[in-house]
């Protein structure tokens, strides 16, 4: 089964712990946060559980329609936005709870002082393909 | 013979299958599937003679492919199944297909997939891996960039600027899945330098191979971006640079400047130095100069800015960029270090984060944020 992990720049839940602004961080301790990520990823390849990550620039904007030979409005960027999406990986795993136990080790990622930053990921499974028995 | 040999073959044979009758678009398949067929079999059997064994693979399968499409619409297949041997045009063959697939119609993506495959002999899976999209995407690229090249004469010289550029963007690209395509651009731009004499081919891979020499010190642990003022210089490929400086120089003996030579100039001043204190400022200054002479580059003005801060002084360097327009990527980043510089910390801190904010890769996100985090240290 597939999850997405997905990790936000802003929104979710209230943060549990003030891990600060990464900006304040050491650059030591951003070394060590940029470690754990890649180390994680590359486990998650070893265990055959690995599908894909990538990350997402904060840029961006809202797009819509606006009728036939209009062109389409934009609004944003989104300096406002409650929510904002950082990047996610992909796992293909066993069992929602073995998803479940990946997120919180990845939100286990070390930030100021070495200290687990405790993020929010959101987790979200994939709709599968429909079996191909049913009855 | 190894897979980059049988690469070399391509642009040749897919020239002999034009020579001898067939249609570009048709040939280039031909070639491709010939390709894929000798990738598979020539490890355990290797012919002898393997440019005939490619030319002949191809021709047989452009022959299944027009018969089966000269069936599906009920006429007469107009080539010859015994082709006449055509006149050996090799050379000539390589050099128009360069120009082809980097037809100024073509969007540059397009152009970068098409040459790839036909002059550098990859496999579409090799480029779509390299470019990280789905080979079906990829294919699909490849054939309709053939499509809008239908009716183009394959005799025609085109223009060599667009092919430099498609050779710049397949070595910006960097190393992707199992193909290099930095080494890759280096070779085909080699390859193109021995088909014509411009200095700007000659300056375009001199830059290539300056920049290249330098590869192995640009990342850190955990693929930390390392700038050029902290690269360890011993690591740098003095047999590169070497090669460069003296292709270099060459090309510019015969006085005919260009924006790549320009270029490489300045690389070489640096592959030059043993440290940024002892650059020679002024003279990549002045190169930058020329630079905009050739090309009133915005990327340039930003890039001068930076030389002039460490020429004359960060102040002198901040007028220079006050010059630049700030919505440019990389702005910021500029405008931190050389406020940090200046020493005005507090500011410096604050444009890196912002800096960070807005960069264009994760690498450079993660760098800039790490300079914004090691310069609040300093206040």
């Amino acid at each position: 089964m597939k999850y997405l992990l997905l990790k936000h720049y802003r929104g979710g839940p209230a943060p549990v712990v003030d891990r600060g602004s990464i900006y304040t961080w050491t650059p030591e301790e951003m070394d060590a946060h940029v470690q754990y990520m890649r180390d994680f990823a590359e486990k998650l390849k070893e265990t055959g559980e690995f599908v894909s990550e990538e990350a997402l620039s904060s840029e961006g904007a809202w797009v819509r329609f606006d009728g036939e030979g209009r062109p389409p409005v934009t609004d944003g960027p989104f300096a406002e936005t409650k929510d904002l999406i950082a990047g996610w990986m992909i796992i293909d795993v066993e069992s929602w709870d073995r998803a479940v136990e990946l997120a919180g080790e990845l939100s286990a990622a070390p930030g100021a002082g070495g200290e687990p930053i405790h993020e929010w990921l959101e987790v979200r499974p994939f709709y599968g393909a429909p079996p191909l028995v049913s009855e | 013979m190894n897979d980059a040999l049988l690469r070399e073959l391509v642009p040749a044979v897919i020239g002999i299958l034009v020579r001898r009758g067939a249609d570009f678009a048709s040939a280039e398949d031909a070639v491709q599937e010939a390709l894929i067929r000798a990738l598979e079999h020539w490890p355990a059997d290797p012919p002898r003679d393997p440019k005939g064994w490619l030319v002949a693979a191809a021709w047989r399968k452009f022959l299944d492919a027009a018969r089966s499409e000269s069936s599906r619409r009920g006429r007469e297949l107009a080539v010859d199944a015994e082709p006449a041997p055509g006149p050996a045009a090799d050379t000539d063959d390589t050099l128009r297909l360069y120009f082809l697939c980097a037809h100024p119609t073509l969007p540059a993506g397009s152009a970068v997939a098409l040459t790839l495959r036909a002059v550098g002999g990859l496999t579409t899976r090799q480029i779509a891996a390299a470019y990280l999209v789905p080979e079906a995407t990829m294919a699909q690229r490849i054939s309709r960039a053939k499509k809008k090249l239908e009716g183009r004469s394959f005799d025609r010289s085109g223009d060599l600027g667009t092919v430099l550029r498609v050779l710049y963007l397949v070595f910006n690209e960097g190393y992707g899945g199992d193909v290099d395509l930095a080494a890759e651009a280096i070779r085909l731009t080699r390859q193109l330098a021995a088909l014509t004499a411009e200095p700007e081919v000659a300056g375009l891979l001199a830059l290539m191979l300056l920049h290249h020499a330098r590869r192995a010190s640009r990342t850190g642990p955990a693929g930390r971006l390392v700038p050029l003022a902290a690269q360890d210089r011993s690591r740098w490929d003095t047999g590169l640079i070497a090669e460069g400086v003296d292709i270099l120089q060459h090309a510019l003996a015969r006085d005919r400047l260009g924006e790549y030579q320009a270029q490489a100039a300045i690389a070489a001043l640096h592959a030059d130095a043993p440290s940024t204190d002892e650059t020679d400022w002024v003279q990549i200054v002045e190169w930058y100069d020329e630079l905009l002479r050739l090309t009133d580059s915005p990327v340039v003005r930003l890039n001068r800015a930076v030389a002039v801060g460490e020429a004359d002084g960060a102040r002198a360097g901040l007028a220079a960029l006050a010059e630049v327009s700030p919505d440019l990527p990389r702005h910021r980043a500029v405008a931190a270090y050389l406020h940090e510089r200046d020493g005005d910390l507090k500011r410096a801190a604050a444009l890196y984060a912002e800096a960070s904010r807005v960069a264009a890769s994760v690498a450079e996100r993660d760098h800039l944020a790490r300079e914004a985090a090691r310069v609040r240290q300093l206040l």
